[in-house]
């Protein structure tokens, strides 16, 4: 934790500096964005190619309810599909719905001893809180990229505010985006168990995008910054031309550090579990149909050479046995009467 | 290996300090190595049945020795890192599966408390995602450029011989039941990465030979307590005297190795010699005479269990090979299997996609007495014999009295591989509620997908860890006191050979007076056979309530 802490600081520090050496504001406000979109959109497609690479041997998918079976047993299709179409509802759940963190359950153990169960929905709410304020800012931001801004954009900042408190309007994802990203960080320090298995990978993502969170609260709420240069540089990104040195200037160092810290998250993404973006559609317990009885699956790799012990051996080894018993043979035993070979 | 009373280690489970009573280890888990000592580990297996093994499979199962767990000196191959370097590439490069569950973990601890061997033990390596972790730990200092760059930082360790002793520990405490895997938000799936490390530890010789011996008996006699052909016909016709004993007619339909007949019946072979698999097998004789099934059984493939899926893909596959060449061999049109939850997560979701080479003439399965087709087995034209059953019933083909199991309060126990492997949940129960008046239901967090393993699982159902399974299967005992203590319950049912084996350790254990029985040994008490006595007493010589005579 205290390295991921050191880390995030660090970042801000260079951000913070670097951005009032003269000439590196083009650095940091063009150059290093530009190469971590780069990175952000190659890792990411390198990091799926290389998971495609690898086959899926098996058809495994965890079976979370009644599989289909005779026609008047009720399939649960979203828990356990048999069909491509309910693959796809099943993976829509489970990536729009958190499907089966909605599941989750806290146990104990008491006096008894007695193990309990309870629904347990903590975590869900606050990871899909954070994902989807997430999601909404990151499409907010789009206002700043497009000129004109396209109807969905401005729709999706009217319902963000719609609360109209203060003035710039509060967002109501900028506060649960922090409270959520929040909740998961305490749930990492207090829950004993989350505690003990957490390590530096899952402590600087969350600083890093609570700093970004809070750099870009700050812009909005508190520090002035310049949003017609930014406009002008973001427009400017996108049509990969550089803004006239005034635009530059005129944006505050707030702006800077909440841009560097966006960067580090785009390079730092591909190489992280924050991968698991990408992953969840792969995962061959969840996007599999269960029909592997139905539908002959094929492995590429399969070993044609691995046979079964042959009927032939077996028989050979208990032909004697066999014959005695009454079983019924392949081969009869050879005559007593007749010489050994 | 003495362990402790049930009420000992009752109050021990909620009261020792451990990660379940809210202790915290004071130790990272990384500078926490594990100690073996008696009753904490499976023997090793013996060297010439690694060598029996190494036959089919060179390499895949080491180098063939004598070792001991309890000693500092594995006698592993010199560059033993390197194999296991070599075949996590290899497995990497196999098994999508394999790769991402080892990137795209969050840790976000949903699977944490889901694990039953978790539950028992408090022990935070027994969270599956601290289970993962022991791999993932050296995936990333091998594979990854953070794990390569900043090392303890990024948990990423160097595979060590601390490191290896500590997946021989914890990837056999995991039964590879996939109860976290439902409640993952990436669908990662434990008991995909414990097969992983499996297959990796046997590369470097590291095993255990309450697996292995088993495997090697399934290949050579047909099943895995090596019963030769005689023995085994022996065995199962003896159940014959039983059940005319109990029922009072003799059946005559039960045949072995024949040729043309329809349907090939492949059971776990446990059911023809153990009690209480063997009232199962009573009950599916009984089924098949009552509808007058064309079938056989086979001596050659007399396992339906699969022992060779608790060490790698390629002993599974030559063992699982036996089903489909045998019916192949004697003609048959399909396949019925007995109750087994191993058997079927490889029946269902292996057999076809490993084996399909082999069957070449078997048909779609049809039932002969009711005309079903059975779809879902369309490609693989294997049948569970629940759902043969449940069809049957539903046709009203089968002449039932209920009110022989009335002097059995029954729940039902969702074996892990037909409930998380397979999807059959709704089938045993339609039986249940057919043939008997008093069925009740666990809670609902431990029964269906979230249903609770016996402990016992993919090889570890051994003596010498008894305290370990009597832990891991407190989750699952727990529950049926629950119903024990509300409903009266003192029989628990279940769809798997390895529960009627575990179950009835774990059940003298924690709740002496619930017995255990296959779902089939409930139909076969139910049954109005042709021509049958007055039935006095079910399959076991126990008397039925009410019709004591």
């Amino acid at each position: 934790m205290k390295h991921s802490f050191l880390a995030v600081i660090a970042l801000v520090l260079v951000a913070m500096l670097g951005a009032q050496v003269p000439g590196l504001k083009s650095v940091f406000g063009v150059v290093i964005p530009w190469l971590a979109f780069v990175i952000f959109l190659g890792g990411f497609a390198y990091r799926v190619l290389q998971w495609g690479k690898s086959p899926v041997p098996f058809r495994i998918p965890t079976t979370s309810g009644q599989g289909k079976s005779l026609d008047w047993i009720k399939q649960d299709k979203y828990d356990c599909p048999a069909t491509g179409a309910q693959v796809i509802i099943r993976m829509i759940l489970e990536i729009f719905a958190f499907r089966s963190l909605f599941k989750n359950t806290k146990s104990e153990v008491h006096s008894g001893p007695k193990l309990t169960y309870e629904s347990s929905k903590w975590l869900w709410l606050a990871g899909i809180t954070f994902h989807y304020c997430f999601l909404i800012i990151v499409l907010r931001h789009m206002r700043l990229f497009t000129n004109p801004m396209p109807a969905f954009i401005a729709a999706l900042e009217f319902g963000d505010g719609f609360l109209q408190i203060g003035a710039p309007t509060v967002y109501i994802t900028d506060l649960l985006f922090v409270l959520a990203l929040s909740f998961l960080f305490l749930r990492r320090l207090v829950n004993a168990k989350v505690r003990y298995i957490s390590f530096a990978a899952d402590y600087f993502p969350l600083f890093l995008i609570l700093s970004i969170g809070i750099t870009g609260i700050l812009m909005r709420y508190f520090v002035r910054v310049d949003v017609v240069s930014i406009k002008q540089l973001a427009v400017g990104l996108t049509t990969m031309s550089l803004p006239a040195a005034d635009v530059m200037d005129k944006i505050g160092t707030m702006f800077f550090i909440h841009l560097f810290l966006v960067c580090t998250l785009m390079v730092y993404f591909p190489y992280s579990k924050l991968m698991h973006l990408g992953g969840i559609f792969l995962s061959p317990t969840r996007n599999l149909a269960n029909n592997s009885r139905m539908v002959r699956h094929i492995n590429p790799w399969n070993d044609l050479k691995i046979k079964p012990h042959s009927y032939a051996g077996y028989e050979d080894d208990f032909r004697e046995y066999m014959v005695n018993a009454g079983l019924p043979v392949e081969k009869e035993l050879p005559k007593a009467s007749e010489p050994e070979a | 290996m003495a362990i402790p009373k049930a009420k000992e280690l009752g109050v021990n489970v909620a009261t020792e300090p451990s990660m379940m009573t809210g202790a915290i280890p004071k130790k990272h888990w990384m500078d926490n190595p594990v100690t073996f000592k008696p009753g904490n580990y499976c023997y090793p297996g013996k060297k010439s049945i690694v060598e029996y093994h190494s036959k089919s499979f060179p390499g895949l199962f080491g180098v063939p020795r004598e070792w001991e767990v309890e000693s500092d000196d594995w006698k592993l191959p010199e560059n033993w890192q390197k194999i296991i370097f070599e075949g996590m590439k290899e497995r990497l490069g196999k098994f999508r599966s394999f790769k991402i569950f080892m990137d795209c973990c969050v840790r976000c601890g949903a699977c944490a408390d889901k694990c039953h061997f978790f539950l028992g033990t408090g022990d935070p390596k027994n969270m599956p995602v601290l289970r993962a972790e022991l791999i993932r730990s050296v995936y990333r200092n091998d594979f990854t450029a953070f794990g390569k760059l900043f090392g303890r930082v990024a948990n990423a360790r160097e595979m060590t011989f601390a490191v290896l002793k500590e997946w021989f520990m914890y990837f056999y405490q995991c039964t590879e039941c996939r109860r976290c895997s439902v409640f993952c938000p990436y669908g990662i799936d434990t008991a995909e990465i414990t097969m992983m490390a499996r297959e990796l530890l046997h590369l470097v010789g590291v095993n255990t030979n309450w697996i292995l011996e088993p495997a090697a008996n399934s290949n050579r006699t047909g099943n895995h307590l090596g019963l030769q052909p005689h023995t085994f016909k022996d065995n199962a016709e003896f159940l014959l005297d039983d059940i005319e004993t109990a029922t009072g007619i003799r059946i005559n339909s039960l045949t072995f190795n024949r040729k043309g007949a329809e349907i090939l019946f492949i059971i776990p072979s446990a059911d023809v010699f153990a009690e209480p698999g063997i009232f199962t097998f009573m009950g599916y004789l009984l089924l098949f005479d009552h509808i007058g099934l064309d079938y056989t059984i086979s001596t050659y493939a007399s396992e339906g269990g699969n022992f060779g899926s608790f060490t790698n893909n390629e002993l599974m596959k030559k063992l699982n090979g036996k089903m489909f060449a045998e019916a192949e061999r004697i003609g048959a049109k399909w396949i019925l299997g007995g109750e087994c939850g191993h058997m079927w997560r490889v029946v269902h979701q292996y057999m076809d996609t490993m084996n399909g080479e082999l069957r070449k003439t078997l048909e779609v399965p049809k039932s002969p007495i009711t005309g079903t087709v059975f779809e879902n087995a369309a490609s693989s034209k294997m049948v569970h014999i629940s759902e043969f059953t449940a069809d049957l019933i539903k046709h009203g083909k089968l002449k039932i009295d209920k009110r022989r199991n009335d002097h059995r309060c029954v729940t039902f126990h969702d074996s892990c591989n037909p409930a998380r492997g397979m999807g059959l949940i709704d089938e045993p129960r339609y039986i249940l509620e057919n043939v008997c008046n008093k069925f009740y239901e666990m809670p609902e967090n431990t029964i269906r997908e979230q249903t609770f393993c016996c402990g016992s699982g993919t090889g570890l159902n051994t003596g010498e860890i008894m305290e370990l399974r009597m832990r891991g299967g407190l989750p699952r005992a727990n529950a049926v006191k629950y119903v024990e203590e509300k409903h009266g319950v003192d029989m628990l049912s279940c769809v798997c050979a390895i529960d009627r084996a575990t179950l009835l350790a774990l059940m003298e254990y924690w709740n002496p007076n619930v017995g255990v029985c296959g779902v089939s040994e409930l139909v076969g008490n139910a049954l109005i056979m042709d021509g049958e006595q007055a039935r006095e007493t079910d399959l076991r010589g126990e008397p039925l309530a009410g019709m004591e005579g």
